[in-house]
């Protein structure tokens, strides 16, 4: 090889490793950025006590109990609404027009910035149905939100169930409705899993489409208000603290514990991938 | 099969539910049909408006935004100005440093070292984005204050530090992708060829993915004009034309969110024509990005 062929390969080579290195050092330098802040102010008190400022009280309770309200009513929206689609786009539609223009549609769904979805949120769920700021009009909103994930990854679960199975559930004289749901669905669950992991990890990062529909209150919801109660989610926690109460010892607090979150549930989805590989 | 099981009802009532079933799945399949139409019906409802109201030109190609003055005025061209450049500078940072990390992912890296750069990246990917701008916030900010002689450190510059790292992960995964659907034949007979390993990557692999790496920085920067939350703590708020790197910017995303929670009638209204335009601006990336993927597909099936 000439000298020119070799300096070029050269610089190339170590063009790719230094810019592979520095993605990694970005994400290593911004969580040992946050956790050497962030990891004293964790305690069983900041886990555990209210938000107060008027009693110097700055747990976060409150955020966790708002975050896992609305993962739970999101996806009791998203979850069997999305799996019932992905079941129609791939058991029963025939793939001509209409299943072009769901794909296409879901696909704009996934394109739509969050900040459009709080918008929208904001003006049709709380405005025009006058459901307020509550955890109706935010899972409601988060629920269309995750809705492309949680049908894609379903239809990449049910896609990968052996054709063999239908047939032969078909074969012993099952119908399809019970082919679907005893058959394939089951078969379908650690994909279906994994999409629950994912949108969770979506609803707990999300900030702009919260903030204008589920507000900001930090409150626990009382029992019977649970629905239409205005809550603060652990990201809207921490943009709050860190802009408008200048708080940083809390904001640093709250950020470690997202990333501990999300490391967990990446660590969990990975899990199940790997259990779907295997199989 | 149980007693009380599928097998043991009657056929009309079989037959009844599987079809009730089945308009079930329809009706939840249009669900995302239905709720395109709605957004985009409501945003331009409440958009439409105040644009119409202001003037089109002069709400576009405006450059003064002041909506609370006693004479108020509602030029966006400073915010489309910002996003345009935080997307930009983004995908300029943003698509070689993903590419790059793609081609060793895919084609160079042992897989012990593979596996360890997948997770980062997949972190990187779930990591709020409030997190990514209070990391800019506490540490990128100080830093351009300090070294670079900005006076406040939140610029156009620390935006478009904290895009590139978002957009990352979009750009590895999808570039990846598509460099591994590159057959193999490809890189051997290159290699066969006498080309050199680097060569076959930059001449063969490179240009045979081509398409797919292009779809990956479109939705990039897709992510790089929606991207709010992280945007807000970084950009200083303040919609002016920039004039260098280290001048403070408001994007049309940060300007909707910060001006969300004071906003007066007609004020909160010309938001709403904000995002009425990003939702357009974002329209035209999709089109873009549909025009690319099926280029892609065509290109696939053109091959042997």
């Amino acid at each position: 090889m000439s000298t020119k062929r070799k300096a070029r390969d050269l610089i190339l080579t170590a063009l790719i490793w230094t810019f592979s290195l520095l993605s990694a050092a970005f994400l290593l330098w911004m969580i040992i950025a946050v956790l050497s802040h962030g990891l004293s102010g964790i305690s069983l008190d900041f886990l555990t006590d209210e938000y107060n400022l008027y009693r110097g009280k700055t747990g976060i309770l409150p955020m966790i109990a708002g975050t896992l309200l609305l993962i739970f009513f999101t996806l009791s929206i998203a979850l069997p609404v999305g799996v019932c689609a992905a079941i129609y786009l791939i058991e029963y539609a025939r793939q001509g027009f209409g299943v072009r223009v769901i794909r296409l549609a879901t696909e704009s769904l996934a394109g739509i910035p969050s900040i459009i979805y709080g918008l929208f949120g904001y003006i049709f769920f709380k405005n025009t149905l006058r459901l307020g700021f509550s955890v109706i009009s935010g899972a409601l909103t988060l629920s269309i939100m995750v809705l492309p994930l949680v049908v894609r990854v379903t239809e990449e679960a049910l896609k990968s169930v052996d054709n063999s199975y239908r047939e032969a559930s078909l074969a012993l004289g099952a119908t399809k409705l019970y082919t679907i749901f005893r058959v394939i669905l089951p078969c379908a669950i650690p994909g279906i899993l994994s999409a629950v992991i994912l949108s969770m990890g979506r609803i707990i990062g999300e900030t702009a489409a919260v903030i204008f529909t589920a507000g900001t209150v930090p409150k626990i919801p009382q029992l019977g208000r649970v629905l239409s109660s205005s809550v603060r989610t652990l990201s809207v926690h921490l943009y709050m603290v860190a802009l408008e109460e200048a708080d940083f010892t809390s904001a640093f607090a709250t950020a470690t514990l997202l990333i501990g979150i999300i490391a967990v549930l990446n660590w969990g989805a990975r899990r199940i991938a790997r259990r779907i590989v295997k199989r | 099969m149980h007693k009380s099981g599928f097998g043991t009802t009657r056929l009309g009532n079989i037959r009844r539910l599987e079809g009730l079933m089945e308009t079930v799945f329809a009706l939840c399949g249009w669900a995302s049909i239905i709720s395109v139409v709605l957004i985009t019906a409501y945003i331009f409802m409440a958009g439409l408006p105040p644009i119409l109201k202001t003037g089109i030109s002069e709400f576009i190609l405006g450059t003064q935004w002041k909506p609370t003055a006693e004479e108020p005025k509602f030029g966006i061209f400073p915010m489309i100005l910002a996003s345009f450049l935080g997307m930009a500078g983004a995908a300029a940072i943003g698509v070689p440093v993903g590419l790059f990390t793609a081609i060793l992912l895919a084609l160079m890296a042992p897989k012990r070292l593979a596996a360890f750069l997948r997770g980062c990246i997949e972190l990187m990917a779930g990591i709020p984005s409030v997190v990514y701008g209070f990391f800019g916030l506490t540490v990128i900010v100080p830093f351009i204050r300090i070294n670079l002689g900005s006076p406040t450190g939140t610029s156009l510059l620390a935006m478009i530090i904290i895009l590139s790292a978002m957009i990352l992960p979009t750009i590895v995964s999808l570039s990846e992708t598509a460099l591994r659907a590159v057959p193999k034949e490809y890189m051997e007979g290159a290699l066969a060829l006498g080309a050199s390993r680097i060569e076959a990557i930059f001449k063969v692999m490179i240009p045979a993915a081509g398409s797919g790496i292009m779809a990956s920085a479109v939705l990039g920067m897709g992510r790089a004009v929606g991207e709010t939350m992280a945007v807000i703590m970084v950009c200083g708020n303040i919609p002016r034309i920039p004039r260098s790197l280290l001048d403070t910017v408001s994007p049309m995303t940060a300007t909707i969110a910060k001006d969300m929670s004071y906003a007066g009638p007609f004020h909160q209204a010309a938001l709403f024509g904000i995002g009425a335009v990003l939702f357009l601006f974002i329209v035209a990336l999709n089109m873009v990005l549909h025009v690319v993927v099926q280029r892609s597909i065509e290109g696939k099936r053109g091959s042997p």
